[in-house]
C-alpha cells in the first residue's frame, strides 16, 4: 500500500514538472494529457484506497518515508499518515481536481486572447496553467497525507504559493496582481500564527510527529504559560488559537477573509478547485486533524465556534448584494466555510469534514457552472446583464439548479444532510458562544437560500441577455465543460444520502477524530438518527427547512415577480445596503490601517532608520566626523619645518625625562 | 686617564647645543643643516668612544657608514636648497609651507 | 692631570666653543667656518680615542668636501641675512632652556656614575705599529661587505640626484655645440647664385 500512497502523491508532481518545464516541447495537447492523466491516476488510486478503508478494513498507515534531518532530537521527515480522514480528503481532492482538469481543457482553450500579443508571460500559458494545477494537487496531497507538522507546514505553504501563482495567472492585469499580493499577505498573517503554534508544540513536546504530540498532549492539558507579564494562559488554548489563526488565513475566516473574494481574479477553474473545493478547506482539515489538541481546550473551541458563526452569517449577507457571478459564489464559499468551522467548534468534527466533502462537490459544481455561463457570455461576469440563459444552456442550467439546491440544503440533496447535522450539533453544544452560533447559523440558512436563488433567477430566468450580440452567440458549452458538471452533479445529489450514516453516526472516524464525551454533540444528534430517510423527514419539520424555503420564495418574489421591490428595499435600507456593498468596510479599514500604516511605518523606518540612522549617522556620520576631526587636526600641520622639528625634540625630551626619572 | 663618561658628556653637550641651534636659527635652512651635521658629530663621538672602550671595531665601521650617508644627505640637501632658492628667491623656512594643512 | 687629559679638555673646550659659535653667528659663512673648526678639533679627540682612520676621514671628507660644498652653496646664493635672523633673540631663551634641560638629562645618564672609569676601565694602549686602518679594513671588506656596497650605491645615487636636481637649461644662454660644428656641410654655409652681370 505504501507504494500506492507514494504514487498518488508523486504522479501529479511528475505531471506538473513535465507540463511546466517541457510545455513548449510537448505542446498543448501533451500538457493537458500528461497533467490530467497524472491526476486521473491519482484519483483512481485514491478511490481504491477509500474503498479499501471502507469495505476491506485497511489498517491505518503511519510511517516515515524519508528523514530530512534530525536536529537536537527533533525529527524532520517526510511521512504519511493515511487513515479514514486522509482517505476521504485525498478522494475529494483528486476527484474534484480531475474534474477541474477536464474542464480546464475547455475553459482555457482560447487563453491566448487574454494576453497581449507581445507578452512573454502569455507564451505557453496553457501548459503553465496545467502545470500549476497539477502542482497544486501534489501540494494539497502532501498537506492532507502528512504525519507530522513540518510536512503539514510544507503543504500549507505550497498550496499558498500555487494559489498566489494562479490568482495572478493573468499577470498582465493589475487587478490580478493586486489580488494575489493581497492573498499572499493576508495568508502570511495567518501563517505567522500557524508557525508560532507549531513552534509552541515543538517546544513543549519536542516532537513534530502527530502521534507523539497527541500522546503527550493530555499530559500538558493543565500546563499554564506566561505570555505577557503575569497573565497565565492555558498552553492548549494558546496552541489551539495560534493554529486556528493559520486556519483563519487559509480558510478565509473573519477577519482574514478579505483575500478570498479578490482571488476571483484568477481563472474560474482555479476558483472552483482552490478557492472553493479544496485549498480553503485545509484549515478545516487541519483543525479536525488536531482534534486531540482542540478537545483539551474549551477556550480554543469557543474561539473557533464564534469566528466560524460570524463568518457564516455576515459574509452570507454580503453575497446578497454582489453583482459579479463569481463573487456571489465566493461569498457563499466564505459562508459555508464558516459553517464548517462552527461544526468544528461544536466538536462535531465529523460533521465539519462531512460538510467539507459535500461542499467540495456542489461548490465546485457551482463554480464550474458559473464558469460555463461566463464562457457563454464571453467573459461578462455581471449577473445584471444575464437572464434567460436557461433556454440556451440547458445542461448548465440543470446542474446549477442541483448545485444551488444542495447549497441551500434542500432535503435529500447532499448539502442538506451536512448542514442540518451541523445545526443540530450546535443546538446541542453547551460551550461558550454556542447560543450565539446557533442563532447565526439558523439565520444563515435563510440568507444562503436568498443569495443563491437571487443569483440563480437573475442568471437563468427572466428576460434574455441585455446585449443582443451576446444573445446571438449564446449556446451550450462543449463537452469538456459539461461532462465535469455532470460528474460533479451526481455526488452533489446522492453523496449525502449515502454517507451520512457511516460518516457521522457510524464508526468511520473512530480512532481518527477524538471527541471527549462531554463534547460529543454528534452523539446526542445520533441518538435520534434512524437512517437517512428519517433524517430527511425530520429535517422537513425543522426551522431551517422553512427558512430555506422562505429565502427561496423571497428571492423569487423580489427578483422575478416584482423587481421593483428590490430597488425600493435598496433605497429604503440604504445604510444597510451600503454596509453590505462595502463589505463592512473591511478592505477600506485594512487599506488605511495596515497597508497605509505599514507603508507609513516603512517610510518612517526608511527615513529615520535607514536614511537617518544608518546612512546619516553610521555611514555618512562617521565620514563626516572623520572629516571634522581632520579639519580640526589639520591646523596642527602648519607646514613649517621648525614646528615639526620642535615637536620631535619635545617628544625626545619627554621620553628622556621619562627614562631618567621614572 | 680619560673616562668613557668624558666622551659621552662631550657628545651630550654637543647634541644639546645643536638642539638650541635648531631653536634659535629656525628660519635659516643652511644653519639648520649645519646643526644636523653637529648632531651627527655628537653621535659619532659616542660611537667612537664606545668602540674604543669596548674594543670592538664595529662602532668605527658604523661611524664610517654614518659619514657616508651624511655626505650624501648634505649633497642632496644642498642641491634641494639650490633648486628651492631658484624658484623662491629665498631660503626662509617660513616661505616653505606647501604642506600646510 | 696627564698631558693626554689636558689635550682632551682643550679640544673639548674648542669643540663646544666652536659649536656655540656655529649656532649663534649672524653670518652663515662664519658658522660654516666654525663648524670646520669643530670638525678639526673633533678629529683630534678621535685621535685620542685611537680612531686614527676616522679622524683622517673626518678631516678629508667633511672638512675637505662637505664643508666646502656648504661654503660654495652659501656664497652662490644671495641670502638676505636680516630676514633670516628675525626672531633670533625671541627664541634664544627657549633654545637655551631646552638645551640645558637636554644636556642635564643626558649627563645624568651618561655621567661618571654610570660610565666612569670604575665601570669601564681605560683600555690598554695599542702598540706603536698597530694600524687602525688595517683593523677597520679587515672587517669592512669581509663582515660588512654588503653594507659597504650599499653605501657606495647611496653615494652614487646622491651624485646623480644632486646633478639631476640642479641641472637646468637656460634658454637665454648662448653657446656653440661642437657636434653641430663638426657635422656642418658646405651647402649649409654657401649658396651658389648665378645672376646676370650688371649693365654698365
Amino acid at each position: 500500500m505504501e507504494n500506492i500512497y507514494l504514487t498518488i502523491v508523486l504522479v501529479p508532481l511528475i505531471g506538473a514538472i513535465i507540463a511546466g518545464f517541457f510545455g513548449g516541447t510537448i505542446g498543448r495537447k501533451g500538457a493537458h494529457w500528461v497533467a490530467s492523466g497524472g491526476v486521473g491516476i491519482s484519483a483512481l488510486l485514491s478511490l481504491f484506497v477509500l474503498k479499501r478503508f471502507m469495505f476491506d478494513g485497511e489498517a491505518i498507515f503511519n510511517g516515515p518515508v524519508y528523514t530530512w534531518m534530525v536536529s537536537d532530537g527533533l525529527h524532520m521527515e517526510v511521512g504519511f499518515l493515511v487513515d479514514q480522514l486522509t482517505a476521504v480528503m485525498i478522494s475529494v481532492v483528486t476527484f474534484v481536481s480531475f474534474c477541474v482538469h477536464i474542464y480546464t481543457i475547455g475553459y482555457m482553450a482560447d487563453d491566448e486572447h487574454n494576453w497581449p500579443k507581445t507578452s512573454l508571460a502569455g507564451r505557453n500559458s496553457y501548459q503553465r496553467f496545467f502545470s500549476y494545477i497539477s502542482l497544486f494537487t501534489f501540494s494539497m496531497l502532501m498537506l492532507v497525507m502528512s504525519n507530522n507538522f513540518m510536512q503539514l507546514f510544507f503543504g500549507w505553504e505550497a498550496v499558498g504559493l500555487v494559489s498566489y501563482l494562479l490568482i495572478g495567472f493573468w499577470s498582465v492585469r493589475p487587478t490580478a496582481i493586486f489580488a494575489n499580493l493581497k492573498a499572499f499577505l493576508v495568508n502570511r498573517v495567518g501563517d505567522f500564527g500557524f508557525i508560532l503554534g507549531i513552534a509552541a508544540i515543538a517546544m513543549y513536546t519536542n516532537s513534530l510527529d502527530y502521534a507523539e504530540v497527541f500522546a503527550k498532549a493530555p499530559g500538558l492539558a493543565d500546563t499554564q504559560i506566561q505570555i505577557w507579564g503575569d497573565s497565565s494562559w492555558s498552553l492548549m488554548s494558546v496552541i489551539g488559537i495560534l493554529l486556528f489563526i493559520g486556519a483563519m488565513g487559509k480558510s478565509a475566516q473573519v477577519p482574514l477573509h478579505v483575500w478570498l473574494p479578490d482571488s476571483m481574479e484568477g481563472p474560474t477553474p482555479i476558483s472552483a478547485l482552490i478557492h472553493a473545493a479544496t485549498m480553503v478547506t485545509a484549515g478545516i482539515f487541519m483543525v479536525a486533524r488536531m482534534s486531540p489538541l482542540y478537545e483539551l481546550s474549551e477556550t480554543a473551541l469557543s474561539f473557533v465556534l464564534i469566528i466560524g458563526a460570524t463568518t457564516a452569517f455576515f459574509t452570507g449577507l454580503i453575497g446578497i448584494v454582489q453583482n459579479d457571478i463569481k463573487r456571489v459564489v465566493a461569498y457563499s464559499t466564505l459562508s459555508q466555510l464558516g459553517y464548517m468551522m462552527v461544526a468544528l467548534g461544536a466538536s462535531a468534527y465529523a460533521a465539519g469534514i462531512f460538510h467539507l466533502m459535500t461542499h467540495a462537490f456542489f461548490k465546485a459544481l457551482l463554480f464550474l457552472a458559473a464558469g460555463s455561463v461566463i464562457i457563454g457570455m464571453h467573459h461578462d461576469q455581471d449577473i445584471r446583464n444575464m437572464g434567460g440563459i436557461r433556454k440556451y444552456m440547458p445542461i448548465t442550467y440543470w446542474t446549477s439548479l442541483v448545485g444551488s439546491l444542495a447549497l441551500i440544503g434542500f432535503p435529500g440533496f447532499s448539502g442538506f444532510f451536512s448542514k442540518d447535522a451541523i445545526i443540530e450539533a450546535v443546538h446541542h453544544s453547551s460551550i461558550t458562544g454556542s447560543g450565539y452560533a446557533y442563532v447565526l447559523v439558523v439565520a444563515g440558512v435563510f440568507v444562503t437560500a436568498l443569495y443563491s436563488f437571487r443569483m440563480f433567477f437573475l442568471v437563468f430566468h427572466g428576460e434574455g441577455p441585455r446585449d443582443e450580440h451576446a444573445k446571438a452567440h449564446l449556446h451550450e458549452t462543449p463537452k469538456v465543460v459539461t461532462v465535469p458538471l455532470i460528474l460533479l452533479a451526481i455526488p452533489s445529489v446522492f453523496l449525502g444520502y449515502l454517507t451520512i450514516g457511516p460518516m457521522l453516526f457510524g464508526d468511520w472516524f473512530k480512532g481518527v477524530l477524538h471527541v471527549l464525551p462531554e463534547h460529543d454533540t454528534l452523539g446526542i444528534v445520533g441518538e435520534h438518527f434512524h437512517g437517512a430517510g428519517g433524517f430527511i423527514l425530520h429535517g422537513m419539520m425543522g426551522l431551517p427547512f422553512y427558512l430555506a424555503m422562505g429565502g427561496l420564495f423571497v428571492a423569487w418574489f423580489i427578483y422575478m415577480k416584482n423587481p421593483a421591490i428590490a430597488d425600493k428595499i435598496k433605497s429604503t435600507l440604504s445604510p444597510v445596503y451600503n454596509l453590505l456593498d462595502k463589505k463592512y468596510w473591511f478592505d477600506e479599514v485594512y487599506q488605511v490601517v495596515f497597508a497605509t500604516g505599514s507603508r507609513g511605518l516603512g517610510k518612517f523606518l526608511w527615513l529615520a532608520g535607514d536614511r537617518g540612522l544608518i546612512d546619516g549617522l553610521a555611514v555618512n556620520g562617521s565620514a563626516h566626523s572623520v572629516g571634522w576631526l581632520a579639519s580640526v587636526v589639520r591646523h596642527v600641520q602648519t607646514g613649517y619645518l621648525y614646528h615639526y622639528a620642535i615637536a620631535m625634540i619635545l617628544g625626545l625630551l619627554l621620553l628622556l625625562t621619562w627614562f631618567v626619572f621614572v | 686617564m680619560i673616562a668613557l663618561s668624558d666622551y659621552l658628556i662631550l657628545g651630550a653637550i654637543l647634541f644639546a647645543i645643536s638642539i638650541a641651534g635648531i631653536f634659535i636659527n629656525r628660519k635659516n635652512v643652511i644653519v639648520l643643516l649645519m646643526c644636523v651635521e653637529l648632531m651627527l658629530l655628537a653621535v659619532n663621538i659616542n660611537f667612537v668612544a664606545f668602540s674604543h672602550f669596548l674594543g670592538d671595531s664595529a662602532g668605527q665601521v658604523f661611524v664610517f657608514f654614518i659619514l657616508t650617508v651624511a655626505a650624501a644627505e648634505a649633497a642632496i640637501g644642498l642641491a634641494i636648497l639650490v633648486v628651492l632658492f631658484r624658484s623662491k628667491q629665498s631660503i626662509n623656512v617660513e616661505d616653505m609651507d606647501a604642506l600646510k594643512g | 692631570m696627564t698631558l693626554e687629559k689636558l689635550i682632551f679638555y682643550v679640544l673639548a673646550a674648542v669643540i663646544i666653543a666652536a659649536a656655540s659659535m656655529v649656532v649663534t653667528r649672524r653670518n652663515p659663512v662664519h658658522s660654516a667656518l666654525f663648524l670646520i673648526l669643530a670638525f678639526v678639533a673633533c678629529s683630534g679627540v678621535w685621535m685620542l680615542a685611537e680612531a686614527e682612520f676616522l679622524a683622517i676621514v673626518l678631516v678629508l671628507v667633511y672638512v675637505g668636501a662637505v664643508m666646502v660644498l656648504f661654503l660654495f652653496v652659501l656664497m652662490m646664493l644671495d641670502i638676505d641675512i636680516a630676514v633670516l635672523r628675525a626672531g633670533f633673540i625671541k627664541m634664544l631663551p627657549l633654545g637655551v632652556i631646552m638645551a640645558i634641560a637636554m644636556a642635564a638629562e643626558l649627563i645624568l645618564i651618561v655621567g661618571p656614575g654610570n660610565f666612569g672609569l670604575e665601570q669601564y676601565a681605560a683600555p690598554v694602549r695599542h702598540a706603536a705599529d698597530y694600524s687602525n686602518t688595517e683593523e677597520i679594513g679587515s672587517v669592512l671588506y669581509t663582515v660588512y661587505m654588503y653594507p659597504f656596497e650599499i653605501a657606495a650605491v647611496i653615494l652614487l645615487v646622491a651624485i646623480i640626484a644632486a646633478i639631476g636636481l640642479t641641472m637646468r637649461k637656460r634658454p637665454d644662454t648662448k653657446y656653440l655645440d661642437p657636434a653641430n660644428q663638426v657635422l656642418v656641410k658646405r651647402d649649409d654655409r654657401v649658396r651658389m647664385v648665378s645672376m646676370d652681370a650688371e649693365k654698365g
